[in-house]
């Protein structure tokens, strides 16, 4: 077990050092100079060349990577050009309702996914399986800005039933209206993810069913439900659990689309006025952030890959 | 040298063999047929789309702005009087373009990437960590941050969508490298005296190029959401032009009085992808039976 962790660790080391060093070649890739952009375009020169010392863009890149890397893990990650305070100021305020929305949709997802996924595999072949897939097919192919433009047409512009747009958390308004606003947004997001699970769900139940002991609980007499649920599925999760980590990111970036939609004061409304006043330090930082949840994600379901699964531990002891 | 000839006399037999059961089981599939007719329909709308356009793209007629659609305007027209069918078609026309440019170069650059790392070992690691580390971000976001830093343009929004993908074709292409690279025949070009980079065109590349096609396709049409959600976000292809995602996005704030400026470049939208994915999903199953 001790060798699988320091495995995992050295690999999610490995994948941050590359991560951080993209970031910032990509800070470096943006046109313009960041003293000029802070100061302004009337600035003397020398008060530019100042803040220059003082930001240390006269030294080499390395130790600028460095330096930026250690304010990094500090949790500094910059200060914004056009808002007042600090890049971590900025994305711990937005954080809150892309994280709500992001989780309600895994939720969603995941419920989705694991009902329409067993429904299908058991009728495979049948008419019903045919609707599942044919459903997640639609499901994929349908980004989530645009049913959530679909969604808002019917449900809020045609039958008048819910808010086009707005965000309440449960602390200020309870549960029922948070939900009245946030279950549009939430539908739309979850949709591809629970289309791309449910596809997963089907095949890996669909593998796991042939096996042999399978067969024997069914020898046994035992229920087809009780099978399906308490045999194959526990069997088949172990696949889709390691992509949850994948899953919850690609949510949160998708978020980002679908609050713009929504007006969610979120990460994607800070993105897009970050996109429009050219704040590349904000773009940056929710990039470095949102990776480094993935990463953090991903790391911990590998260890608990290894728990839950034995065969896991035993292969990474022979490698 | 007989004994040779007959053996490729076989093998052509069986290939032709091979091709025929290919063709029929592609037919055999009708949601496979069905995805490949409406992209190749699509893909016709994009090439003629300048021919077909009843209207100028940037036409403006503000007397004529928000019509629903009818005779004159079959898809109604947009807040500035622009006809929506014609820059619907337009449109189509730029997702294919960013669509068809992105997966032809993360095809070329990711399987070159992904033989270099499956076959020689030194660059494994090298390759493969940096494409981890570069697939630990979230592609929307890393198209965002890439577009951003190279300003918005049709152009950039390829580029930017490259680099997202290649790590992903590098990835398969290399876990194919390497299971070929363990087969006999290798190691007989090998004793043979082939030089490497012979070995990597004639035996290795025909040989891990179903699995890549498969995934070039399906980065095609992921290629077209992301430049339509970049677009959406007003990080993509830049206004005036009629890319389905700008075109989304102006409807967006027409919602209450102009559903046709949501739907139309919408309904194209999903047809476009769900022919694409449905033409993958075919391939994967013709080519890399394994998969399944």
């Amino acid at each position: 077990m001790g060798k699988f962790i320091a495995k995992r660790i050295g690999s999610t080391v490995c994948t941050l050092l590359i991560l951080s060093v993209f970031i910032f070649l990509l800070i470096h890739l943006t046109p313009g100079d960041p003293a000029r952009i802070l100061l302004g375009s009337d600035a003397s020169a020398e008060s530019v060349a100042l803040l220059h010392e003082e930001m240390g863009l006269n030294r080499p890149l390395f130790q600028q990577y460095f330096s930026w890397v250690g304010k990094a893990v500090c949790g500094n990650l910059g200060t914004s050009y056009t808002r007042n305070g600090t890049v971590t100021h900025a994305i711990n305020q937005a954080m809150g309702p892309t994280l709500v929305l992001s989780l309600w949709a895994l939720l969603l997802s995941i419920v989705i996914a694991i009902t329409s996924g067993v429904y299908a595999a058991r009728r495979k072949g049948k008419a019903g399986d045919s609707g599942v897939i044919a459903f997640s097919l639609l499901g994929i192919s349908t980004p989530s800005f645009l049913l959530s433009l679909f969604l808002v047409l019917i449900f809020s512009v045609g039958l008048k039933w819910l808010p086009v747009a707005g965000y309440k958390s449960i602390a200020e308004a309870g549960l029922l209206i948070h939900l009245r606003y946030i279950i549009l947004p939430v539908i739309s997001l979850a949709m591809m993810q629970a289309a791309v699970l449910t596809r997963m769900t089907r095949s890996s139940i669909i593998d796991v069913i042939n096996n042999d002991y399978i067969k024997a609980a069914k020898a046994k007499g035992l229920a087809e439900r009780a099978i399906l649920y308490k045999h194959a599925l526990k069997n088949a999760m172990i696949p889709i659990l390691t992509t949850i980590g994948q899953t919850f990111a690609l949510l949160l970036s998708g978020a980002a689309v679908v609050e713009t939609v929504f007006g969610i004061p979120g990460i994607g409304q800070l993105i897009v006025s970050s996109v429009t006043k050219r704040d590349y330090p904000v773009i940056q930082g929710i990039v470095l952030v949102i990776s480094l949840i993935y990463v953090v994600i991903n790391f911990v379901i590998d260890l608990l890959y290894g728990v839950v699964d034995p065969r896991m531990r035993i292969t990474a002891k022979q490698e | 040298m007989n004994n040779k000839e007959e053996n490729i006399k076989l093998s052509k037999k069986q290939l032709h063999e091979y091709r025929r059961l290919v063709f029929i089981n592609f037919f055999r599939k009708r949601l496979v047929f069905m995805g490949f007719v409406v992209t190749m329909i699509l893909a016709v709308i994009a090439v003629i789309a300048p021919y077909i356009a009843p209207y100028d793209i940037y036409d403006i007629d503000v007397m004529n702005k928000l019509k629903a659609p009818g005779h004159v305007h079959i898809f109604g027209t947009d807040n500035l009087g622009r006809d929506i069918l014609s820059r619907t078609l337009y449109g189509t026309r730029i997702s294919m373009t960013v669509g068809l440019a992105t997966a032809a170069i993360t095809f070329m650059c990711g399987t070159m990437l992904g033989i270099a790392a499956g076959y020689v070992k030194f660059l494994d690691n090298i390759i493969m960590r940096v494409c981890e580390g570069l697939m630990a971000i979230p592609p929307i976001l890393m198209a965002i941050a890439l577009v951003a830093a190279l300003g918005a343009s049709v152009q950039n929004v390829i580029i930017a969508l490259s680099i997202v993908y290649i790590p992903t074709v590098a990835r398969v292409s290399r876990a194919s490298t390497i299971s070929v690279c363990e087969l006999t025949y290798i190691e007989a070009a090998r004793a043979e005296g082939a030089e490497p980079l012979r070995i990597v065109l004639r035996h290795i590349l025909p040989n891990i190029i179903s699995p890549v096609i498969v995934q070039v396709t399906y980065i095609f049409a992921s290629s077209i959401i992301i430049e339509a959600a970049l677009s959406f976000l007003g990080a993509g292809v830049p206004q005036p032009a009629p890319s389905l995602g700008n075109m989304l996005y102006e409807a967006k704030s027409y919602i209450y009085n102009a559903w046709w400026m949501t739907i139309f470049p919408g309904v194209f939208m999903i047809c476009t992808v769900l022919g694409l994915n449905l033409f993958g999903d075919g391939l994967r199953d013709i080519l890399d039976p394994m998969s399944n």
